[in-house]
């Protein structure tokens, strides 16, 4: 892997967020490059959607200051932030119920009003054939694969630089599971995408990451490729081999 | 030989039940009118309205066992026809798509034809108290509609704009400072006569300004809280109406609000007015007729502006934002802006509906602006089904349409006694409905929605499988 000593395409520097009085992020350090897959991983509670969270700019960052592509975007709306060419698939999917599938992805293709709107329909179809097939069927009566395809096809439909997806394999069967994770690997490998990836199935989302980090109780306590970390002892029994801590 | 098919399914009786009723109500909504009452001259030569039970009750009757039949043979057959409909387009699209035309078209001849069959006298009533009272809230609910079926805002103080509207007008149209100033600048007839032509689009303005005032405040909430907020926004303007005695009249309200005039030509049996202009004898009807087509026009408009609106990315945004408003966020869209427009945009519809009925009444309080007013304009939009303008007329002409005609079943009291009332019931009869269609078609008259785009051939987007509210 060649290191680039070229400057993070989104760098969170000692972010700590707050919900009310309660500390969630205690001080947060990230980088994600150009075209990496980066992996963050981490029990329930953690804070790994907090981070998600903020980095979309709702709640805000308290202190610490997060950039994108060399500019500041702490304090950003959260919808003006998404016009800069980041995308979500936020957790639990959250797609338009009772909008078609179709709907559903306008949706994701209005940040560019449509622009490349057919072009992109197509290429996001050649990827889950399943939409395809269900284009016009209300995206609430879709399988939790299904939608979760959905949220990161709608995502991909804004054309973003970085892709955010919050536990895509959350609630899903083990073989859409590996659906999901072959089919992020190939929009990194052929759109050279970047990819940051909140997971708790720890063994998908490290075995695919370029590199990882492990978030425990808002704070980052370890980092490195991902098959660093997948062989490290202490990684191995906390989140590899069931039984926490 | 007759047999029995084996193994078929049992036939469904409640289903059949359910549908025949169905069938029933909607045939009492269509010949109550038609078939119920005849017009008729007494010696006098005067029209008299000859109400026909028993025609009526026979023909819904007809209907309620020709559906019941209609279902059993269908259901007795439903393993030769192997399910073929379900392929078709749905009856609701069909029906909204021819329907519709159909029904401006009738709407458009409606107040030549009362007027053909009950003489200008006794059209009055008609074209009057059930034509455009209908559409008045035929237009309240298409701007209701897009608050609460597009965007998912639930607004309980709809009224609130209605009245903005109408006091807008009022107060503007009887201002004398406003009178003075337009006499020293146009001369003194312009005003009384152009009035309501200034002040339409002032009051679509002035509501839609007060629905970005009650929007900022509730940006933050969401179903039952901003049902309350709403609720409270509409008393609070009712309660100003009523305690601000010096700005609107209090409970006396105002009153010789100039009526709309024909572009101009007013509708008075002066040698300037409409029917000498146009060499007729002069009636009163004229002005009802020309009121009949202003609020036909005002709540075209209505319907046209929101299928369009729905079909932009603002209206995309609209739907998207009554589903999921983190989603929306996360997508790009703008939530508050989204939001007040939707409230803006609903709004300065009830306030052009609000300046019309303040024109066509020439008297207004702050009676007309009620709590019950709101229910009932959200009544219409969810019984006909949210999102769903067919469903809202639909709705209009059952709720407003059926208090009008409980009015006229005056023959009841030879049956229960001179002090029986039948409007007295409405309320009864409107919760009765209200629990009955929450039990068969909890999604409203029309719950099939027609999506805002389509690849190769529309096809509905059924509501089955989905949750109710949040989907």
């Amino acid at each position: 892997m060649s290191m680039t000593e070229k400057a993070p395409l989104l760098a969170v520097r000692g972010v700590k967020t707050y919900y009310g009085n309660i500390i969630a992020l205690k001080g947060v350090d990230i980088d994600v490059h150009e075209g990496e897959i980066v992996t963050m991983i981490g029990a329930n509670g953690a804070g790994k959607s907090t981070l998600m969270m903020t980095i979309f700019g709702k709640p805000q960052a308290r202190e610490g200051k997060i950039t994108y592509d060399g500019r500041d975007i702490t304090r950003m709306p959260t919808h003006e932030i998404a016009h800069l060419g980041i995308a979500q698939s936020p957790e639990g999917r959250r797609v338009f119920p009772r909008m078609s599938v179709f709907e559903n992805l306008q949706m994701g293709a209005s940040v560019n009003n449509l622009a490349y709107f057919d072009e992109d329909l197509e290429k996001v179809c050649a990827i889950f054939p399943r939409l395809k097939e269900r284009l016009q069927q209300r995206a609430g009566t879709l399988s939790g694969g299904e939608q979760q395809m959905l949220a990161i096809a709608r995502a991909l439909m804004s054309r973003p630089r970085l892709l955010l997806l919050d536990e895509p394999s959350l609630g899903l069967a083990p073989i859409v599971v590996r659906q999901i994770f072959d089919v992020i690997r190939e929009v990194n490998r052929k759109e050279g995408m970047t990819v940051f990836l909140v997971e708790q199935n720890a063994y998908h989302a490290l075995k695919l990451a370029t590199r990882a980090y492990v978030m425990v109780n808002g704070l980052i306590t370890m980092s490195g490729s991902g098959k660093e970390l997948l062989s490290d002892p202490q990684v191995k029994a906390a989140y590899l081999e069931g039984g926490h801590h | 030989m007759m047999m029995e098919a084996p193994a078929r399914e049992p036939v469904n009786f409640a289903g059949l039940l359910k549908d025949a009723v169905f069938a029933a109500a909607i045939a009492f909504g269509l010949f109550s009118l038609m078939l119920g009452l005849k017009t008729d001259q007494t010696l006098n030569n005067q029209m008299v309205l000859v109400p026909r039970p028993g025609l009526l009750a026979t023909v819904v009757g007809l209907v309620f066992i020709g559906r019941f039949l209609i279902g059993y043979w269908q259901a007795i057959n439903a393993g030769k026809i192997k399910k073929r409909k379900a392929a078709a387009t749905p009856l609701a699209l069909k029906i909204e798509k021819y329907g519709t035309a159909a029904f401006v078209g009738f709407l458009f001849v409606y107040p030549m034809m009362v007027l053909g069959t009950a003489g200008p006298s006794g059209a009055i009533k008609w074209i009057d108290n059930l034509g455009i009272q209908i559409l008045i809230y035929i237009m309240l609910g298409w701007g209701l509609n897009i608050v609460v079926g597009l965007a998912g805002l639930l607004d309980l103080g709809y009224v609130a704009f209605y009245a903005v509207g109408a006091y807008s007008y009022a107060l503007l149209a009887t201002s004398e400072p406003v009178k003075e100033f337009m006499a020293g600048a146009v001369g003194p007839t312009f005003w009384p006569l152009w009035a309501f032509w200034i002040c339409l689009p002032v009051a679509g303005i002035l509501a839609a300004f007060w629905g970005v005032l009650l929007g900022f405040p509730v940006l933050r909430l969401r179903g039952d809280y901003l049902a309350i907020v709403t609720l409270a926004f509409g008393e609070i303007i009712r309660l100003v109406l009523i305690n601000w005695v010096e700005f609107s009249g209090g409970y006396a309200g105002i009153s010789s609000i100039p009526r709309p005039s024909f572009f101009g030509v007013p509708f008075n049996a002066t040698e300037s007015g409409f029917a000498a202009t146009f060499g007729l004898e002069f009636t009163p009807i004229y002005r009802t007729i020309f009121l009949f087509y202003v609020i036909l026009i005002l709540a075209l408009i209505t319907a046209l502006v929101s299928t369009r609106l729905r079909r932009l990315p603002v209206g995309r945004a609209w739907e998207a934002l009554r589903e999921d408003e983190i989603a929306c966020r996360s997508l790009g869209i703008n939530t508050v802006n989204t939001k007040l427009t939707a409230f803006a945009i609903g709004a300065m519809f009830g306030g052009f509906a609000g300046a019309f009925f303040a024109a066509r009444q020439g008297f207004i309080s702050p009676e007309s602006f009620v709590f019950l007013e709101s229910a009932q304009i959200l009544a219409i939009v969810v019984l006909g089904g949210m999102g769903s303008l067919l469903g809202v007329v639909i709705a209009s002409i059952l709720l407003v349409g059926g208090v009008e005609l409980l009015r006229e079943l005056d023959f009841l009291k030879a049956y229960f006694g001179d002090n029986f009332d039948p409007a007295q019931y409405r309320m009864l009869i409107f919760g009765a409905c209200m629990v009955l269609m929450m039990l068969w078609k909890p999604r409203g008259l029309i719950s099939v929605r027609e999506p805002s785009v389509f690849l190769k051939e529309k096809k509905a987007v059924s509501s089955d499988l989905v949750k109710e509210g949040h989907g």
